[in-house]
């Protein structure tokens, strides 16, 4: 039987203030609503992950939801690289004799209040979101992942204090956060936010972490190589690693795509990032002032992020529903 | 495909008058992503009252789906019944509306599950649980159902009825659990009951106590018995007489001691032989070789064919119809859907 | 029980002091804590130091925070930029907030667990579908853009609403900004209601009810709907105290005078006071909905309440 708290714990860990972390974690419940998920049953002594990630690329495969938001993915990622090769123009260059200008030849987004052409802002912006996505999520899953998973597999009083201590992250709400610790940076780079995501981000993944290993732990193999005198490093990397790592993998991704749109979010705030960095938070917070007379401004920022957003959170849908052979 | 539900119908013939239930003919399909699953096709049984009829066979024969489709309980979609007949106290149950089968459910007939904790629900207590079948039936007010749900577990033998009747699911062993499941069977007194696997979940010494309450209370009622069940041990007590399934089809079906005696389809033979038994110390266990048919895909000919010592050419192509089996000195009814019954027969 | 709850209440309040220094930690030694008090201009040094002293900042920090609490459990939260009590503010703003949040969480309900059951029994039907994308869609979009276009599209080309909130910030005027709040927690109340109702669906238990011949309506309030809603009610309970908090966002776009109007004007003004006031307060909500969600649970599963 279950400690009275803990099947709401997932439901607990949705804090995210204004919608930004919440899903991640949300979703992360049903996924594995006791941290089983991918990796509990199949657990035979030969080699159960790999035929749990070959069956799991098989159906991503066939599934048009993966293929659909992979090809979005591979697309922002490519833009974000080069952005030059289908935006010709200088974002940065902005004459304010167009401020406010509809769509024209060769500027099919129109002008902003600057007057910098929306479109190549629209293109450009896709690397803040990008980077800031994927470095945050990378440092989350890291941090997350040995933290929770070494707390999972040791237990004890390591595990007590951990188990405190994301409780008490869990306890500030998101957005709040961020403006208190951002408000006083003045750097204009994309760290400090990564670093904050990154903050207040891995006990998300660690609680995940800690429930699958925990999971994992109590396989019969595993049982089986700890009789036989494996050692517990060995024990960690070639036994409970390859079955935990799925439902970090599938929230992950989820979470990706929220700290997409909180970037954006802390950026509409003020808080974020910064011009002259390009980012469609910024753009969208500078084109609400101008909503009434030019809301072309504001929808093709806003219509990009949504896409990114939208596909991160598809990507791990369908990765979520391949890895858990409960929904097969 | 024609020919099995023509022979099976013939070779059934009519029913007695005195069936409690017969089903005749019955198809069910369920429609899933990767294709058709032929669950069951063409089951013949019937059932009298004060009887108890075995079916037996081993997971996804359609023991268990042609029980459900008995119940009205099969999940449609994707389950369907495409034909047949199911006539209980002479009605075909399959032209009756959903509210008319409600209505039949539950109070006519009453159906025991294998996994009581999982079928019981965890919220509620056993008490409400109970009671609910005297609300919903009978119109009786909540106090009135929570004293007919304490008589009842009187009935099947819970100490303290009085005192647990508010207590919940989880709070029971194992056995009480499914005494409960016997208890909300029992209730309105039908005349049917099927239990699925109503031991199979439970201690083998718990087993023996479940089973023979289960008969008393049948006898009691005189109520008809559908046991399913893969285990032959639990058979040979308290059935009159043995369906056996196999893929999605009835192979044979015999008064019970005559099946024991001698089997006249080579899989009840494999079935016997797999029992261990205390007056063969040493020996090997016999194991019926390969795996059950896929449902997507059964063999032509007979079903078994591919898993039978005794195959011949003709077993690949012929459905084989249900034989009526005679011998010196068998008087009742007695079928196998073995070309060679004969030769099994004589073992 | 009763042992649960107190165990429940001692676990609740290492949480709130490592929640409470933390945020208090951030804007102490992160912002300049008297820069806020000289008005617009920059504090002299002179002048900086003596604040300082006044209130007490010169001393190490755990100290100022030990002191900080002591104030706030005898009800002194300290003032705010302008010379207000943060109390004073505190009565104002808490309120408008309490009610936007109110609005949110009927949204929630109504909207959410009623999407989640239809959806929940025809799953695979085009209902579903067509629900589910709704659903990914709404979660793609943060909030601030779901909330800037209903403005533009209800408040500017409609004129269905105004396009901001008077300072009484009435329930009606707060019927749009509440359903931007709840817009994401919505959308995720529908999936885990959906989920929770399939899964369910195919419970043996539910099985059994329809074999004991319940009427259809009968299984699937009484059994279906009273276990799938489990997780349901647990999830809007804590959302109850991340909603206050995410607040913030929907009152800057429909410019509603509550807490997250009132942090962000603190934040702005670097008032320490208010900004750790205020979260003090919200950390505290949060963590008793997160208290009354499990004694919610316990009561609601007997599973629970028994083991």
């Amino acid at each position: 039987m279950p400690e009275p708290h803990e099947p709401a714990e997932g439901a607990i860990a949705g804090t995210g203030a204004g919608g930004a972390m919440d899903l991640a974690a949300s979703e992360a419940t049903t996924l594995s609503p006791d941290g089983t998920g991918a990796a509990g049953p199949g657990g035979g002594p030969g080699t159960p992950a790999r035929s749990l990630w070959s069956d799991a690329w098989r159906d991503l495969r066939r599934n048009p939801v993966f293929i659909i938001s992979g090809l979005i993915i591979l697309f922002l990622v490519f833009i974000s690289l080069w952005p030059s090769a289908i935006a010709s123009g200088d974002p940065l260059d902005c004459d304010l004799a167009n401020a406010q200008k509809g769509s024209s030849p060769g500027h099919p987004f129109g002008y902003n209040g600057q007057g910098c052409d929306v479109y190549t802002r629209t293109v450009y912006g896709a690397r803040a979101s990008v980077t800031v996505g994927v470095c945050a999520t990378l440092g989350v899953a890291v941090l997350g992942s040995v933290l929770g998973g070494l707390a999972g597999f040791f237990g004890g009083a390591w595990d007590a204090i951990l188990s405190r201590i994301t409780d008490i992250f869990f306890a500030i709400p998101v957005v709040l956060g961020g403006l208190v610790l951002l408000s006083v940076v003045t750097s204009n780079t994309v760290w400090p936010v990564i670093g904050f995501m990154v903050l207040l981000g891995w006990p998300q993944i660690s609680r995940i972490a800690r429930g699958s290993v925990i999971t994992a732990k109590q396989n019969d193999y595993v049982q089986a190589a700890r009789a036989l005198g494996a050692s517990n490093p060995r024990m960690l990397l070639r036994h409970i690693a390859p079955n935990a790592v799925a439902p970090v993998i599938v929230v992950a991704t989820i979470a990706l795509g929220t700290y997409i749109a909180l970037e954006a979010t802390l950026s509409y705030l003020g808080v974020g990032l910064k011009p002259p960095t390009v980012s469609w938070g910024i753009d969208i917070s500078a084109a609400s002032q101008y909503i009434r007379n030019a809301p072309h401004m504001l929808l093709w920022p806003a219509g990009a992020l949504a896409i990114t957003v939208l596909a991160f959170i598809m990507l791990g849908d369908a990765v979520r529903d391949a890895l858990d052979p409960k929904l097969r | 495909m024609a020919t099995p539900a023509s022979t099976a119908a013939a070779a059934a013939g009519p029913a007695p008058a005195s069936a409690l239930l017969d089903v005749r003919d019955l198809h069910v399909e369920f429609r899933t992503r990767d294709g058709v699953a032929k669950a069951v096709n063409g089951v013949d049984y019937a059932v009298a009252a004060g009887e108890t009829l075995a079916v037996l066979g081993e997971s996804g024969s359609g023991k268990s789906v042609t029980a459900q489709a008995i119940m009205g309980i099969l999940d449609v979609p994707p389950g369907r019944v495409t034909s047949g007949e199911i006539l209980f106290r002479g009605r075909d149950l399959l032209q009756l509306k959903e509210e008319e089968r409600r209505r039949i459910r539950g109070a006519e007939m009453a159906m025991i599950f294998q996994d009581a904790l999982s079928s019981l629900n965890p919220v509620l207590s056993v008490g409400d649980q109970l009671g609910e079948m005297f609300v919903v039936h009978r119109g009786m007010s909540r106090k009135d159902a929570r004293a007919k749900a304490v008589e009842l577990m009187d009935r099947v033998r819970i100490p303290a009825a009085k005192e647990r009747v508010t207590q919940y699911p989880h709070q029971f062993s194992g056995g009480m659990r499914q005494r409960i499941m016997i208890a909300m069977a029992m209730a309105l007194e039908p005349s049917l009951i099927i239990a699925d696997e109503p031991t199979t979940a439970l201690d083998v010494t718990v087993q023996a106590q479940v089973m023979d309450l289960l008969a008393e209370l049948q006898r009691e009622l005189n109520m008809g018995l559908i046991l399913i069940t893969h285990d032959l041990g639990v058979v040979a007590d308290v059935a009159d007489k043995i369906a056996v399934m196999y893929a999605g089809r009835i192979v044979e079906t015999a008064p019970v001691h005559e099946i024991y005696r001698a089997p006249a389809h080579p899989y009840t033979k494999g079935l016997l032989e797999s029992i261990p038994r205390l007056d063969q110390k040493g020996q090997d266990l016999f194991a019926i070789k390969g795996l059950p048919p896929n449902l997507m895909n059964i063999p032509p000919g007979c079903a078994f064919n591919p898993r039978c010592p005794m195959a011949q050419d003709v077993c690949r192509t012929d459905v084989p119809p249900l034989y009526r089996v005679t011998y010196e000195g068998l008087a009742a009814e007695r079928r196998s859907a073995c070309h060679f019954w004969k030769e099994t027969l004589r073992g | 029980m009763g042992r649960y709850v107190i165990r429940r209440l001692l676990q609740m309040i290492p949480v709130f002091i490592g929640a409470t220094l933390l945020i208090f930690l951030m804007v102490n030694v992160m912002g300049d804590p008297v820069a806020g008090l000289c008005g617009d201009r920059k504090c002299d040094p002179a002048t900086a130091a003596q604040l300082k002293k006044e209130f007490g900042l010169d001393k190490p920090v755990w100290q100022q925070y030990a002191t900080y609490m002591g104030n706030v459990f005898t009800g002194d939260f300290g003032t705010a930029f302008n010379g207000q009590k943060v109390t004073e503010l505190m009565s104002t703003a808490f309120p408008v907030t309490i009610r936007l949040t109110l609005v949110a969480v009927v949204f929630e309900i109504v909207i959410g667990i009623t999407l989640g059951v239809l959806t929940g029994l025809r799953r695979g039907r085009p209902v579903d579908t067509l629900v589910l994308i709704l659903t990914l869609v709404v979660i793609s979009v943060p909030t601030f853009v779901t909330g800037l276009l209903l403005q533009l599209l209800l408040g500017v080309q409609w004129s269905v609403i105004k396009p901001s909130v008077s300072s009484e910030a009435t329930v009606d005027e707060l019927i749009v900004p509440g359903l931007v709040l709840a817009s994401v927690s919505l959308a995720y109340v529908t999936r885990l209601t959906r989920t929770s109702i399939a899964e369910n669906r195919r419970a043996d238990y539910v099985r059994t009810a329809v074999a004991k011949g319940l009427p259809r309506r009968r299984v699937i309030t009484r059994h279906l709907l009273r276990n799938s809603l489990i997780p349901v009610i647990t999830f809007i309970g804590t959302d109850v105290g991340a909603l206050m908090g995410g607040a913030i966002v929907t009152e800057r776009i429909f410019n509603i005078h509550g807490v997250g109007f009132q942090l962000y004007q603190g934040i702005l003004r670097q008032s320490t006071q208010t900004v750790v006031g205020f979260v003090t307060v919200l950390v505290l909500v949060f963590l008793v909905a997160n208290l009354i969600v499990d004694l919610l649970y316990a009561v609601l599963d007997p599973r629970i309440r028994y083991a």
